[in-house]
């Protein structure tokens, strides 16, 4: 739809207009890291160590790309998602977008940023506020960002909005409440794209949902994804999800990302003990594959990101640990396997079983 | 009302078993130890009437494990809520029968009904933080099963509460009994909640959504668990839940809810690969694949209803691409409840057209 893409005239800064020539992705990540101080006592607060929430991630998404960000609960996920979209200030490293670094940005730049890069949740209940219509919830961004809606044209825009993301139009003043759970996600969908963004950050959109509603908005992802050639960060732990939506998959442990690769060599060529032992535990709905894949299950929990192993994170619970994983910080790099690992025994090992392995 | 599901429910008890599935394919025959007959749950508050249950029968055999399958409000937990007497009656209004090892629970006093929650059904949730008292140890409350049923004394309990913790495989459970639910991580509240519910070695173990709250590498450990559980006590077990793949993965047979009803029952073979509900067809279709990209996903348009305002006719033909109006005689979706009927040698389905499914 060519008319929600029309966009507000906008100040160049020397590094966006070296990035425009370059043919550098939208978005790059680099050493990224927020360490949350851990506090004691009441009145006089004394900080006795830190959360490394995320501790030296790097990533790439490009333009028109579905990046996938996939790890279990407290690997530290939700808090890039954040940083991404400044409400948190990172700790180390730096984001850019378009050149530019979102840290160092103030004043109209950020404000400019924060219109691009929009939001989409993971609750559809607490993200809207029930007191407003879904028309006013929609339009709520352009009482900040008035230059990309003109006044005049905002009802047919909204009814625009509504219907584009497969709302009946005439719901525009309906309450939350009288939407179901995928109904509402919708309403969430259409105020990001009431912004005109170039990357949306979705964390966890679709695990609030039911299969046959899950179903229903990952296809309104990537149908918006190809009509308007959006980014998106794709932020989950459903795995199955993360591969039918992303091209490219980064595995995340204990704030590092763990491997990368596109969805056929993350998923088909899993490298990194930890990709292999994730994958190995994901319960397949054919009956064919049952029991064909190999399971590998692993012992303990995940150790506290406030204290976490010295060198490979993951050594504690790794099958494959030797003494050079306590010592050595892996990198995350390609050892041969076709794309980067970080691990130093990285070895291609299929787990997840397919139908091509099937005799006959 | 006479349901449909009667009539099916009905030829089940008087002992054609011949026809079920529950008689070829669980790894161990027999009597059912549970038998669910035409169960109805109703609750009648302010407002509408709010139907939850609507006919559902199921029999489950000892060592059997019998999935109910189904999305958010399809009433699969209140079934099982119902069954182990924890709803509130009034607001819930429950008829039809809940026999265990022949005797109809709902005709008992509370006494007699007490005696069988325990050592004959008990039950774990999704939630073990919420389920779990903060305020007591972990072996109090693992003990007061000893406690109260068998009056044990307060130091054997603690001991019989640490042999259980030893055999869900909390590590050194002599040092963790006395610890409280927050010191423990999600998989291991979970295997809190397991311990409780074998403590008086039960007949039937419902699990409802044990391990929707859990990462998949815990929720891998946690069906371990059940499973050898299962193995070595010889239990049944209902595992209700909403996930395809943890239903493919342990279960024997498959009971398919929508809207208060079963709509299909069979083994996971037959019920998975050729589906002969359209519901179950289009769940199977919404959910993306590990093992490949995938091809565009196919979701079932719209959301389940209301269970206060249950379609007539077929509850799924709002949904379904397949729901027609009768003519020359065949049955009219929209007004023609379609009762639970055999469709093929032991499976069964409640639609007018499971035929043209199965058969082309």
């Amino acid at each position: 739809m060519a008319e929600t893409r029309t966009r507000p005239e906008r100040r160049t800064s020397e590094a966006r207009r070296r990035w425009e020539g370059s043919g550098e992705p939208l978005l790059q990540i680099r050493g990224l890291a927020k360490h949350f101080p851990l506090q004691q006592g009441i009145v006089f607060k004394k900080t006795v160590g830190h959360v490394r929430a995320v501790d030296g991630v790097d990533l790439t998404v490009d333009r028109a790309e579905t990046v996938g960000l996939v790890g279990e609960s407290g690997c530290g996920k939700s808090t890039v998602s954040k940083l991404l979209v400044a409400l948190e200030r990172p700790t180390a490293g730096e984001i850019l977008y378009k050149g530019e670094d979102v840290s160092q940005m103030r004043g109209s730049a950020l404000k400019d940023y924060r219109r691009e890069v929009q939001m989409i949740f993971q609750d559809p209940y607490s993200s809207l506020n029930p007191r407003m219509t879904a028309g006013d919830i929609v339009a709520e961004g352009w009482a900040v960002h008035p230059d990309v809606a003109p006044r005049k044209g905002r009802d047919k825009r909204i009814r625009d909005l509504l219907d584009r993301v497969g709302l009946n139009a005439d719901y525009a003043n309906r309450y939350p409440h009288q939407f179901s759970g995928g109904q509402r996600q919708r309403i969430g969908i259409a105020r990001a794209l009431a912004m005109s963004p170039e990357l949306i950050v979705c964390d966890e959109p679709v695990s609030a949902l039911d299969v046959s509603v899950q179903a229903q908005v990952m296809n309104l992802l990537e149908d918006l994804q190809t009509d308007l050639g959006l980014s998106y960060l794709f932020i989950a732990h459903d795995l199955s999800v993360v591969r039918h939506i992303s091209h490219r998959v980064s595995v995340m442990y204990l704030g590092r990302i763990v491997e990368t690769g596109t969805d056929a060599d993350v998923y088909g060529h899993p490298s990194h003990p930890y990709t292999q032992a994730l994958l190995s535990s994901v319960p397949v709905h054919e009956p064919a594959l049952r029991g064909k894949g190999d399971r590998i299950l692993l012992s303990g929990d995940v150790p506290s990101p406030a204290n976490p192993p010295s060198g490979c994170r993951f050594r504690t619970r790794c099958w494959k640990a030797q003494d050079v994983c306590a010592e050595e910080d892996p990198q995350l790099r390609d050892r041969g396997q076709g794309h980067p690992s970080a691990c130093h025994f990285a070895e291609d090992h299929q787990v997840v079983p397919t139908t091509d392995d099937l005799p006959g | 009302m006479t349901s449909p599901v009667h009539g099916s429910a009905g030829s089940h008890a008087a002992g054609t078993r011949t026809d079920d599935a529950t008689a070829t394919s669980s790894p161990r025959t027999g009597a059912p130890v549970l038998e669910v007959e035409d169960l109805r749950v109703e609750f009648r508050s302010r407002g509408p009437v709010v139907n939850a249950v609507n006919g559902v029968s199921y029999a489950i055999a000892p060592g059997e494990t019998m999935a109910i399958l189904g999305e958010s409000g399809c009433g699969k937990s209140v079934s099982a809520q119902a069954i182990m007497g924890i709803l509130d009656v009034p607001p819930a209004h429950i008829t039809g029968a809940i026999r265990f090892e022949g005797r109809d629970m709902l005709q008992m006093g509370a006494e007699d009904q007490r005696k069988i929650r325990g050592p004959g059904v008990s039950m774990i949730f999704q939630d073990a933080l919420s389920a779990l008292n903060p305020v007591y140890s972990v072996g109090d409350q693992i003990g007061e099963m000893f406690r109260a049923h068998r009056g044990t004394s307060k130091k054997e309990a603690k001991d019989r509460a640490v042999e259980l913790m030893d055999r869900v495989r909390i590590p050194a459970a002599r040092q963790r009994v006395d610890d409280y639910p927050h010191q423990f991580s999600g998989g291991m509240r979970q295997r809190v909640m397991i311990a409780m519910a074998l403590a008086l070695d039960p007949k039937v173990l419902i699990a409802d959504e044990p391990t929707t709250a859990l990462d998949v590498t815990v929720q891998a450990q946690v069906m371990d668990l059940l499973k050898d559980l299962q193995r070595d006590t010889g239990m049944g077990l209902i595992l209700i839940t909403h996930d395809l793949g943890v239903v493919n993965e342990v279960a024997d047979r498959v009971a398919v809810m929508y809207a208060g009803k079963v709509v299909e029952t069979g083994t996971i073979d037959d019920v998975f690969t050729r589906p002969a509900h359209p519901y179950t067809r289009g769940l199977m279709s919404s959910i993306p694949v590990l093992d490949g990209k995938g091809q565009r996903l196919n979701p079932i348009v719209g959301a389940p209803p209301s269970l206060a305002r249950i379609p007539p006719g077929c509850s799924f033909h709002p949904r379904c691409p397949m729901a027609r109006r009768g003519d020359g005689g065949r049955p009219d979706c929209t007004s023609d409840v379609p009762p639970l009927r055999e469709v093929a040698a032991g499976r069964r389905a409640a639609c007018h057209y499971s035929e043209e499914l199965l058969h082309g």
